[in-house]
């Protein structure tokens, strides 16, 4: 006990330490801290660290953020939120970062948002789709780059709705983001559909699901269309249990997020056709500011991006323009800065808004296809952000009071 | 009618799955009493092999030799982990190899990355099994034909090398009583391994057959192996039919579950895991475990309370820590209060674990509701957060004492999975009621009123509690309870007949544990101003485990000297590098080499090997002789 004692203090003399060499260097460098589950979800955060790298590297070699060389450091959180916590605290109180960015999973986002929020520090949410994030839950420092739940599930509603399906099935994964994503688009599509009836639903646990009873459990309730929201290793177990089974025949499917290359890519061969799906289809997209970003992308990396890398990417170019804008560190500033503020990024420009500090940056919206033993997105269009959001009066509600 | 032939169909598919791995794990702890947590990596590399292989060699042949060789490479590997790992540590205290193998199973995680690459993998279907099967207009995929005709194959050729073969005896006998087998002159070395490899075969086959249907991904082992010990559990340790039957009486019930409760198979196995063990204590074909022929006392250094000058130097010591908010910063601080936090949480699972022999494996449990008591009196009730400090354990307290008095009546490994079983319960009752805890968004904002809020002053607080805490749990180890408590630990009949009430004694540890637990719970509520199912979860559970096991089980103070270290180091390399899952499980392994009883349990070991040799104590000496 006695010694275990020392090694405490000799740990925290080290600690303490480090952090006083660091911030002799401040001076001549602005820091973003950033914080994701790197070791948890490495398919989703291996591109989107490659996005933001080629963020940090474009910018600096464009003079950085008023002379200051832009670094961001970045932690991991190993899918916890108690992890994040401790990462978040590292970087504000010991690296001293100018403000946090980052994060993949809601309830991570959700940690850090009130971290910051406690903290008084400015907080730039990248992935977390949950809503509550910006309205339930928000507060004033903290801003969200990813379109949320809300967002795609009206994106998809208003194809769902043009399809003759009155039967509807859901199967997501049981936890906040799957329960939050049906309920939102059971009530934007009763609101187009009153004829819908939803027949049946099944909840798997997220990444254990038995995918066999599930299919089966779907299909004999005989839906004429099927909501889907798991992805993932869970999602490729449902489609091949699916498509052995007959599931997907003569059935309409709408699906979150599987045109993301990410979900869609470990499909191969197997990929269903017709599905309805939000996603990004890379290589169809022809606009100078993709192409501009697709080429320094594919020059630096050799291959091609995922959706994260299109989130990193914009998550340190969004950071780098409200602090360019508020020339400052500091939060109030950072805060003033980035409401409102317009940004142009690989889909066009898209801005902050100060009303729930939800970015205006939108998705695809396509049905998937087989070409050449892989699947991908086809008929797409890109719906903007700011088209599929609550009106004001309504965002008003929805957000506590400060 | 045709739909439930087929979900039953499909269940039983399932089941065999499930059954190729259980029975490897089975067979394992059944003869080397090994609890081996790295048999879902196994499980993992059998598939990401396989993946490899059938991807190089196409064909028929190509697949199904495919999986068969990825399974003897995986067996190879788990030989090779045998005798390097394992072999240098069966005498280590009962547990210390399940440090072992969680240390691997945390670099095969990193490793298969490393290797495979962070996608997930969709490997091909198996030749001529591509298709379905109609069955009165449902469809039954034919590789789930040939999944539910290879359980019941793999079970008879199991049952015939167990009941017709001369190692197969041997396998039995060991399993019923392996000293015995021992005597006899069997070479246990290589009944061990043997063993082994035949259950990392069997879990790697599994892995293997899952590639038609799965995606090979990291994260395979740990979606695997809780269900496969609540399979084995539920069957009976070390009884291959009961592991069989448990698995398709689980697969069943959660093809048909769904259709009544769709949200049923996250907590399902561990309903009826719960359900069974309270009815048939040892699992439904496992027999009552041959009681342990070494008495447990003798193994460790007689326990004894500090010398004066020993507790003069915990003081120091403890002012010394009280002193890091004069050199420390803010995260050195918030760091040092995490680390003060678990060490309170360590503390209260070493006391059951240590004192009380019982080996909880859902400890989290009584932390997260502590945790879960602050945040609900904070959020809902608004009470000030000193009241809510000394409430919130009580929820703990509560927890432990209704869910102790069920698992006092098991022991061993049946009572490790039962506290398992009830940590999952409230873990998602934590994550469904949505309504109340805010499901897997937790509740947030419950940070500390200004007295507290500056970080010193929190850990000011935090080391306050634990010291208070840790020197509590020690007096009582050296009260008259904790003397009642060893007794009945390390022999059940003679405390017994002293007439010491043996289950009521274990009974109270187990509510003092889950309520120390829960002053660590509430402490940590406050210091990350939100709480969440995870901190319920069985990885906090397994880092408690870890704590304990590295600081040395037999001691009185290792848990500190284990919280400390595993806390400080999985923050610090958590911070610096993205590998910190291959680090620190190689770290562990390494401990586990070097340290064979625990950090402070080899320190002692050396003191007292010193101290005997100058004042040539012929009884101390004896007993330390025993205990190598």
């Amino acid at each position: 006990m006695r010694a275990s004692r020392y090694y405490f203090l000799g740990a925290g003399l080290a600690i303490a330490l480090s952090g006083m060499a660091n911030s002799a260097m401040a001076q001549s460098e602005i820091k973003i801290g950033e914080i994701n589950s790197y070791s948890l979800l490495p398919a989703f955060t291996d591109p989107y660290r490659k996005g933001w790298q080629l963020a940090v590297e474009e910018i600096n070699a464009a003079g950085g953020i008023g002379g200051k060389k832009l670094v961001v450091v970045s932690k991991d959180d190993g899918g916890k939120p108690a992890d994040a916590q401790t990462a978040a605290n590292e970087l504000v109180s010991s690296e001293n970062v100018a403000m946090l960015t980052g994060t993949f999973l809601s309830n991570i986002g959700l940690a850090v948002s009130d971290f910051a929020k406690e903290k008084k520090v400015f907080f730039l949410a990248a992935e977390p789709l949950t809503d509550a994030i910006t309205w339930a839950k928000g507060n004033r420092y903290t801003f969200r780059l990813r379109p949320s739940n809300y967002m795609q599930a009206a994106m998809l509603v208003e194809e769902a709705a043009k399809l003759p399906a009155k039967r509807w099935a859901t199967i997501a994964p049981n936890y906040e983001y799957g329960q939050s994503a049906v309920a939102v688009f059971k009530k934007l599509m009763s609101e187009k559909r009153p004829d819908i009836v939803w027949v049946d639903e099944q909840w798997p646990p997220q990444g254990k699901i038995d995918a066999g009873p599930v299919v089966q459990a779907v299909a004999a309730a005989n839906p004429e269309a099927i909501l889907n929201v798991t992805f993932g290793a869970d999602l490729v177990k449902l489609v091949r249990e699916g498509n052995t089974r007959g599931l997907f025949k003569d059935r309409s499917v709408v699906s979150f997020l599987t045109g993301e290359p990410e979900y869609l890519d470990p499909l191969k061969d197997e990929t269903p056709e017709g599905w309805i799906v939000t996603g990004y289809p890379w290589y169809s997209i022809k606009t100078p500011e993709h192409d501009a970003f697709l080429k320094a992308y594919q020059a630096k990396y050799n291959d091609y991006p995922r959706l994260g890398s299109i989130v990193g990417y914009e998550t340190i170019k969004s950071a780098a323009a409200i602090l360019t804008k508020a020339g400052s560190t500091d939060p109030e500033k950072l805060i003033a800065a980035a409401e409102g503020i317009a940004v142009p990024s690989p889909f066009g420009e898209i801005s902050f808004r100060k009303i729930d500090h939800q970015s205006t940056l939108g998705a695809f919206v396509g049905k998937t296809a087989l070409k050449d033993g892989k699947g991908i997105m086809v008929d797409t269009s890109y719906r903007k952000g700011a088209d599929y959001l609550p009106s004001d009066a309504e965002v008003e509600k929805l957000r506590p009071k400060e | 009618m045709a739909f439930y032939v087929v979900q039953f169909l499909t269940g039983l598919a399932s089941a065999a799955s499930l059954f190729l791995v259980a029975s490897g794990l089975s067979i394992i702890f059944g003869v080397t009493r090994i609890v081996n947590f790295a048999h879902g990596a196994f499980y993992m590399l059998g598939a990401y092999v396989a993946f490899t292989l059938t991807e190089r060699f196409s064909g028929a042949l190509g697949f199904w030799g495919g999986m068969v060789v990825a399974a003897l490479v995986v067996a190879a590997v788990g030989v090779l982990v045998e005798m390097v790992l394992l072999r240098r540590i069966y005498h280590s205290p009962e547990l210390f190899q399940l440090l072992a193998t969680f240390g691997l199973t945390l670099m095969v995680e990193d490793l298969v990355v490393l290797i495979w690459g962070p996608n997930d993998l969709l490997g091909r279907r198996a030749p001529g099994l591509k298709g379905a099967v109609d069955f009165f207009g449902q469809n039954i995929p034919s590789y789930d034909l040939f999944l539910i005709v290879l359980g019941p194959v793999v079970l008879g050729i199991l049952w015939l090398l167990f009941q017709r073969t001369r190692w197969g005896i041997l396998v039995r006998a060991a399993t019923q009583d392996r000293d015995m087998v021992a005597a006899l002159g069997v070479n246990q070395k290589w009944l061990f391994t043997s063993v082994f490899a035949v259950g990392v075969f069997l879990a790697a086959l599994g892995g293997a057959l899952q590639i038609p249907r799965d995606a090979v991904n990291h994260a395979m082992d740990l979606r695997i192996i809780v269900d496969v010990f609540v399979v084995v559990v539920i069957g009976g340790l070390g009884s291959i039919i009961g592991a069989f039957v448990a698995a398709v009486l689980v697969s069943e019930l959660n093809a048909f579950g769904i259709l009544i409760f769709p949200k049923i198979s996250i907590i399902l196995v561990f309903l009826v895991m719960a359900a069974v063990l309270i009815v048939r204590p040892w699992g439904l074909f496992g027999k009552q475990e041959a009681a342990a022929r070494r008495t447990p006392g003798l193994t460790v250094n007689p326990w004894r309370p500090l010398t004066s000058g020993e507790r003069l130097a915990a003081m120091v010591a403890l002012i010394v820590a009280a002193a890091l908010p004069l050199v420390g910063g803010n995260y050195a601080l918030t760091v040092g209060s995490e680390v003060a936090i678990f060490v309170i949480f360590a503390a209260s699972l070493h006391f059951l674990m240590s004192v009380g022999g019982l080996a909880s494996f859902g400890h989290a449990a009584y932390f997260g509701l502590g945790a879960y008591g602050v945040a609900l009196l904070a959020k809902m009730a608004g009470l000030p957060m000193i009241v809510c400090l000394l409430l919130g354990p009580l929820l703990g307290c509560v927890g432990a004492a209704v869910f102790g008095f069920f698992a006092v009546q098991l022991s061993g490994v049946y009572f490790a999975m039962l506290t398992l079983a009830f940590a999952q319960i409230v873990w998602s009752i934590a994550f469904q009621w949505v309504a109340v805890t805010g499901g897997d968004n937790g509740i947030l904002g419950v940070w500390p009123e200004k007295w507290v809020s500056s970080a010193s002053h929190f850990y000011w607080l935090s080391l306050g509690v634990a010291a208070l805490v840790v020197a509590a749990l020690r007096v009582m180890v050296f009260s008259p309870f904790g003397f009642a408590l060893r007794a009945t630990r390390d022999s059940p009949l003679r405390s017994e007949a002293i007439g010491i009430n043996g289950k009521r004694i274990q009974w109270t540890a187990f509510v003092i544990a889950g309520t120390a637990a829960g002053i660590a719970g509430a402490l940590f509520a406050y210091l990350k101003g939100s709480v969440f199912p995870d901190n319920l979860g069985i990885s906090l559970s397994v880092d408690a485990l870890v704590m304990v096991l590295l600081g040395g089980v037999e001691t009185v103070s290792g848990a500190v000297v284990g919280a400390i270290v595993y806390k400080a180091l999985n923050i610090w390399l958590v911070s610096q590098t993205d590998l910190s899952k291959l680090v620190l499980g190689g770290f562990i392994v390494l401990i586990v080499v070097a340290f064979p009883k625990g950090i402070v349990g080899v320190l002692e070991t050396i003191r007292n090997r010193r101290r005997s040799a100058s004042s040539k104590s012929a009884l101390v000496t004896s007993r330390i002789e025993t205990a190598e």
